[in-house]
C-alpha cells in the first residue's frame, strides 16, 4: 500500500485523477470530460441541494398540513418542464461538442508516417514492424512482443487483429481505447506528443491471463528512434 | 372477459373458505400470489448472501493482492474471473429480478388491483418453481469440473464459446441453462403481471387510478417479454457453438462476434430498467406516503416512464462505441442515450417537487426512498459520461463504469428494494419492524454505499480496469492503491451493516407488535386488506373511487383518503 498522494487530492475533483494525457487528440476527449464534469457537478449540487433544503424546511411539525398540489395544471409543472428543457438543451450542447472529438479520434485516420501491426493473443501483444522498406509480408519484417517503439511527433496507424478472443488496446496516456476482435481487421492512429515509457494494458476480459495482460508503449525522441531503428535492423 | 375472470375467482373463494389447505399446500406448492411472493423474496436474499461474499473475496484480492482471503484462501486469476462473472450474473439475474419483480411484483399487483389472485396462479406457482430449478442449475455450476462460468457476466464469445479459452466447460453450458430456465420463469411471470392488472382490475380501478408501482411493473415486464427474445436466440447459438460445432460467433469459419454484442445489449440495456423501474415504483409509492401530499403530476410520470422504457430499445449500441462496430453508429447512439436523461430527470424532478410543502416524516422507508432518490441523481448523472462516446473511448471497461451502474442497479436494489421492504414488511408478514434498527441500518449502509462505490469514479478516471485481478500488475495504479483499499474496507463495513436488518428480521418475526391493517395511513388498496391478507385477499372486494394519492385532500379533515373510501362529492 502506498501513501496518500500529496497534499490529499479531494475524492471529487475528477479532473484530477486522469493520467497525464501526451497525446495529440487526448487534450479534446479530457475537454469533453471536463465539459460534461462540470455540468453534471452544477447539477448534483442544485438537485442534492434543493433536495436537503425541501427536506428541512418541509419536515412535519404540529399544525401544519401539505398542500394539496397534484402538479396536474400546467403552471405548476412548468416548475419542472423549464429545467426539463434547460437538460434537454445540454444534452444536445454535450452531443455537438463530442460528435467531432468521436470523428477525429476514430473516424478521421490522417496520414500516417508509420504503420504496425498489433496483433493480439492470450496474452500478449505481438507488435509487427513493417521495417525498412515499409511494406508488411516481406522478410525484414520485424516482430516484437509487448513492445512498442514509436517516434513521438509522427501519426502512427496501428492495425489492429486477434489470434483468438477479444481483446481491447488501451493506451492510458494517449485516450485511446479500441476492442481487437478475432476476424476483422481495425485500424486506431495516434501521435505522441511526449517522449517516455507508457503502459498499454488490455481492457477487455480475455481468459486467466488477461489480469497483468500489458505491453509497454516507448516514444523516441527523433534521434533515439534513428538509434533503435538502426540496432534493429543493423543485420539487414 | 374480466368480469367472468373475476366471477371464477369469487366462486373459487367460497369453496376455500372451507377446507384449510394443509402445509404443503399453504408454503411450498402454493398458489397464492403472497406466497409466491415471498418464495421469490427468499430465494433473492439467499443468493443476495452468496452474492455478497463473492463481492467480499473479490475486494479482498483487489486491495490486498494474492494474500489469503480469511475465510476463503488464497484467489488465483481464474477464480477471480469466475468470481467477477458469478458476481454479476447472480445479483443482476438472480438478487434483483427475484426480489423487485418476483416478489414484490407477486405481492402488490393483486393487492394493488384488488383481485383475489394472479390471472394464472398455477402458471405463477410453475414460475417461481422454474425459477428455483435455475437456482439449482446455477448454484451446482461452481461444483462441475473446470468450475463456473468466468467470461464475464456478458458472456462474450469467442472466449465464452470455446473451452480452450477458459478452462471452463459444464460451468458456462449450466450458466447458459440456468439464465435460459431463469428467463423462462420471468416470462411466465411477465405475462401473469400484464394479464392480471389489465383483467382482475376491481371496479372503479381505471388505468389512470393505478398506484404508479403497478405501471412501473407493468412496463418492466412488458421491455423483458420484447427485448429477452433476441438474447434466447443468441444464447441457444452459444450453447450451439459450444456443444455441436456451430460457428455462429467464431470467426474461423465466418461467424462474428459483435453479433452476440447486439443480441445481449439490445436486451442488456432494457433489462436494467426491468430492474431499475419497479425500484422507482417503490420509491414512488413511499413520497407521497410520507409527504402526505399527492405525487406531482402522476400522469407525466406514466408517460415519462414508457418513454424511457421505448428509448431504452434503441440505445443499446453505447455499450460497444470502442468494440469495432462502424464508428459511424456511434453518434446516433450517444444521441438517444443522452436523450434518456430527459424522462429520468422528469420523474427525478417530480419526486423533488413532491416533497414541496409537503409534510415529510423520516420513518425508515422515507429515508431508504429519499437514500434512493439522491444516489439514483448520482448514477443518472455519471451515466452521461459513459453515454457520450468520445468520453467513453477512455471510460469505458474502467472502474468509472463500475461505480456508474452500482449507483444505479445497486441502489435500486437496495436503497429501492429496502424502501419497499420496511414499507410492506408489516402487510407481508404482519408484524412491525422495529423503527430504530431500521434508522441505524439505513444510515450505516448509506455512509458504507458511498465508501465502496464513491472512490470506485476516481479510480477508474486513473485508467483502472473493471475486470483485473491485480491492480500492481500495472505501474499507472500503484500510486492509487490506497483507492482500492479504501474501497475494499467499505465493501466490508457496508456487508457488516446489514447485521441491523437481521437482527430486525428476528426480532419481528418473533416478538415483533402485531401489524393494523393500516400502519402509515396510506391510501392504497393494498392497505384495506388485513395484515398479512389472508388466502384471497378480503372478505368482500373494495370498490374504488379515486386516484392513488389523495393526500391532505382540502375538503377532507384526515390527511389520507383511501381509494376505496365513498365521499358524497369525490374529489377526483
Amino acid at each position: 500500500m502506498t501513501a496518500w498522494p500529496e497534499g490529499g487530492v479531494p475524492m471529487l475533483n475528477w479532473m484530477r485523477w486522469l493520467p497525464e494525457n501526451v497525446s495529440t487528440y487526448g487534450g479534446d476527449i479530457d475537454a469533453v470530460i471536463s465539459l460534461i464534469y462540470y455540468v453534471t457537478l452544477v447539477w448534483f449540487f442544485l438537485t442534492l441541494g434543493t433536495l436537503a433544503a425541501f427536506l428541512i424546511l418541509y419536515r412535519r411539525r404540529e399544525g401544519r398540513r401539505a398542500a394539496y398540489v397534484t402538479g396536474d395544471r400546467l403552471k405548476e409543472s412548468a416548475w419542472i418542464l423549464v429545467p426539463l428543457l434547460i437538460v434537454l438543451g445540454l444534452d444536445f450542447w454535450l452531443d455537438l461538442r463530442g460528435a467531432p472529438v468521436w470523428a477525429k479520434v476514430k473516424s478521421q485516420v490522417p496520414p500516417a508516417a508509420l504503420s504496425i501491426q498489433v496483433t493480439a493473443k492470450q496474452f500478449n501483444w505481438e507488435i509487427l514492424y513493417a521495417g525498412p522498406d515499409g511494406v508488411f509480408g516481406t522478410s525484414d519484417d520485424l516482430q516484437r512482443e509487448n513492445e512498442l517503439h514509436v517516434p513521438v511527433n509522427k501519426v502512427v496507424r496501428v492495425v489492429l487483429k486477434s489470434k483468438d478472443v477479444i481483446h481491447s488496446f488501451f493506451l492510458p496516456n494517449l485516450r485511446l481505447k479500441q476492442d481487437v476482435v478475432p476476424g476483422r481487421t481495425i485500424e486506431a492512429w495516434f501521435e505522441a506528443t511526449q517522449p517516455g515509457q507508457y503502459e498499454l494494458p488490455c481492457a477487455e476480459l480475455c481468459g486467466f491471463g488477461h489480469s497483468g495482460m500489458k505491453g509497454w508503449l516507448y516514444v523516441h525522441p527523433p534521434e533515439e528512434y534513428e538509434k533503435w531503428v538502426r540496432e534493429q535492423w543493423r543485420s539487414s | 372477459m374480466a368480469d367472468t375472470a373475476f366471477a371464477t375467482v369469487a366462486e373459487h373463494s367460497a369453496h376455500v373458505h372451507d377446507v384449510k389447505p394443509g402445509f404443503w399446500h399453504t408454503y411450498v406448492f402454493s398458489t397464492d400470489h403472497k406466497t409466491i411472493g415471498k418464495q421469490y423474496l427468499c430465494i433473492g436474499l439467499i443468493w443476495a448472501v452468496v452474492g455478497g461474499l463473492l463481492a467480499y473475496v473479490m475486494r479482498w484480492q483487489l486491495a490486498w493482492p494474492d494474500t489469503a482471503v480469511p475465510g476463503w484462501g488464497e484467489v488465483g486469476p481464474e477464480v477471480y474471473n469466475m468470481m467477477v462473472t458469478m458476481h454479476g450474473t447472480i445479483m443482476v439475474f438472480f438478487v434483483a429480478m427475484p426480489i423487485l419483480l418476483g416478489a414484490y411484483g407477486n405481492f402488490l399487483i393483486p393487492l394493488m388491483i384488488g383481485a383475489r389472485d394472479m390471472a394464472f396462479p398455477r402458471l405463477n406457482m410453475l414460475s417461481v418453481w422454474v425459477f428455483a430449478f435455475a437456482s439449482l442449475v446455477l448454484f451446482l455450476s461452481f461444483f462441475v469440473p473446470g468450475g463456473a462460468a468466468s467470461a464475464g457476466w456478458t458472456g462474450y464469445p469467442p472466449l465464452s464459446a470455446k473451452v480452450e479459452y477458459t478452462g471452463v466447460n459444464w460451468g458456462m453450458n449450466l450458466w447458459i441453462l440456468a439464465l435460459a430456465l431463469e428467463f423462462a420463469s420471468f416470462l411466465m411471470g411477465g405475462v401473469n403481471y400484464l394479464t392480471t392488472a389489465i383483467t382482475l382490475r376491481v371496479p372503479g380501478m381505471t388505468f389512470f387510478r393505478l398506484p404508479l408501482v403497478v405501471w412501473q411493473q407493468l412496463t418492466a415486464a412488458t421491455l423483458f417479454l420484447l427485448s429477452v427474445g433476441p438474447l434466447i436466440a443468441g444464447a441457444v447459438m452459444l450453447l450451439l457453438d459450444r456443444t455441436i460445432g456451430t460457428h455462429f460467433y467464431l470467426p474461423d469459419l465466418g461467424g462474428d462476434p459483435l453479433l452476440w454484442q447486439h443480441l445481449f445489449w439490445f436486451f442488456g440495456h432494457p433489462e436494467v430498467y426491468v430492474i431499475l423501474l419497479p425500484a422507482l415504483g417503490f420509491v414512488l409509492e413511499v413520497l407521497p406516503v410520507f409527504s402526505r401530499k399527492p405525487i406531482f403530476s402522476y400522469r407525466g410520470i406514466i408517460y415519462s416512464t414508457i418513454a424511457a422504457g421505448g428509448l431504452s430499445f434503441v440505445v443499446w449500441a453505447h455499450h460497444m462505441f470502442v468494440s469495432g462496430m462502424d464508428p459511424r453508429l456511434a453518434m446516433p447512439f450517444s444521441i438517444t442515450t443522452i436523450l434518456i436523461s430527459v424522462p429520468f430527470a422528469f420523474i427525478v424532478f417530480a419526486m423533488i417537487a413532491t416533497l414541496w410543502r409537503g409534510s415529510i416524516r423520516f420513518d425508515t422507508p422515507m429515508l431508504f426512498a429519499l437514500g434512493f432518490l439522491a444516489m439514483f441523481i448520482v448514477g443518472g448523472l455519471t451515466g452521461i459520461f459513459n453515454g457520450s462516446a468520445p468520453a467513453d473511448i477512455y471510460i469505458s471497461d474502467t472502474y468509472f463504469v463500475v461505480a456508474h451502474f452500482h449507483y444505479t442497479l445497486f441502489s435500486s436494489v437496495v436503497f429501492g428494494g429496502f424502501a419497499g421492504f420496511y414499507f410492506w414488511f408489516s402487510k407481508m408478514f404482519g408484524r412491525l419492524l422495529n423503527e430504530t434498527l431500521g434508522k441505524v441500518h439505513f444510515w450505516l449502509t448509506l455512509v458504507c454505499f458511498n465508501l465502496t462505490f464513491f472512490p470506485m469514479h476516481n479510480i477508474g478516471l486513473a485508467g483502472m480496469g473493471r475486470r483485473i485481478a491485480n491492480p500492481l500488475q500495472y505501474e499507472f495504479l500503484v500510486p492509487h492503491q490506497w483507492v482500492n483499499v479504501l474501497v475494499t474496507v467499505g465493501a466490508i463495513l457496508l456487508l457488516a451493516a446489514q447485521i441491523p436488518l437481521v437482527l430486525n428480521i428476528a426480532w419481528s418475526l418473533l416478538a415483533g407488535r402485531a401489524a393494523p391493517a393500516n400502519p402509515w395511513e396510506a391510501n392504497t388498496l393494498e392497505w384495506t386488506a388485513p395484515s398479512p391478507p389472508p388466502h384471497l385477499n378480503w372478505e368482500t372486494l373494495p370498490v374504488v373511487y379515486r386516484g392513488p394519492y389523495e393526500y391532505s385532500v382540502p375538503e377532507v379533515r384526515e390527511e389520507w383518503l383511501p381509494q376505496d373510501q365513498a365521499l358524497a362529492a369525490p374529489s377526483r
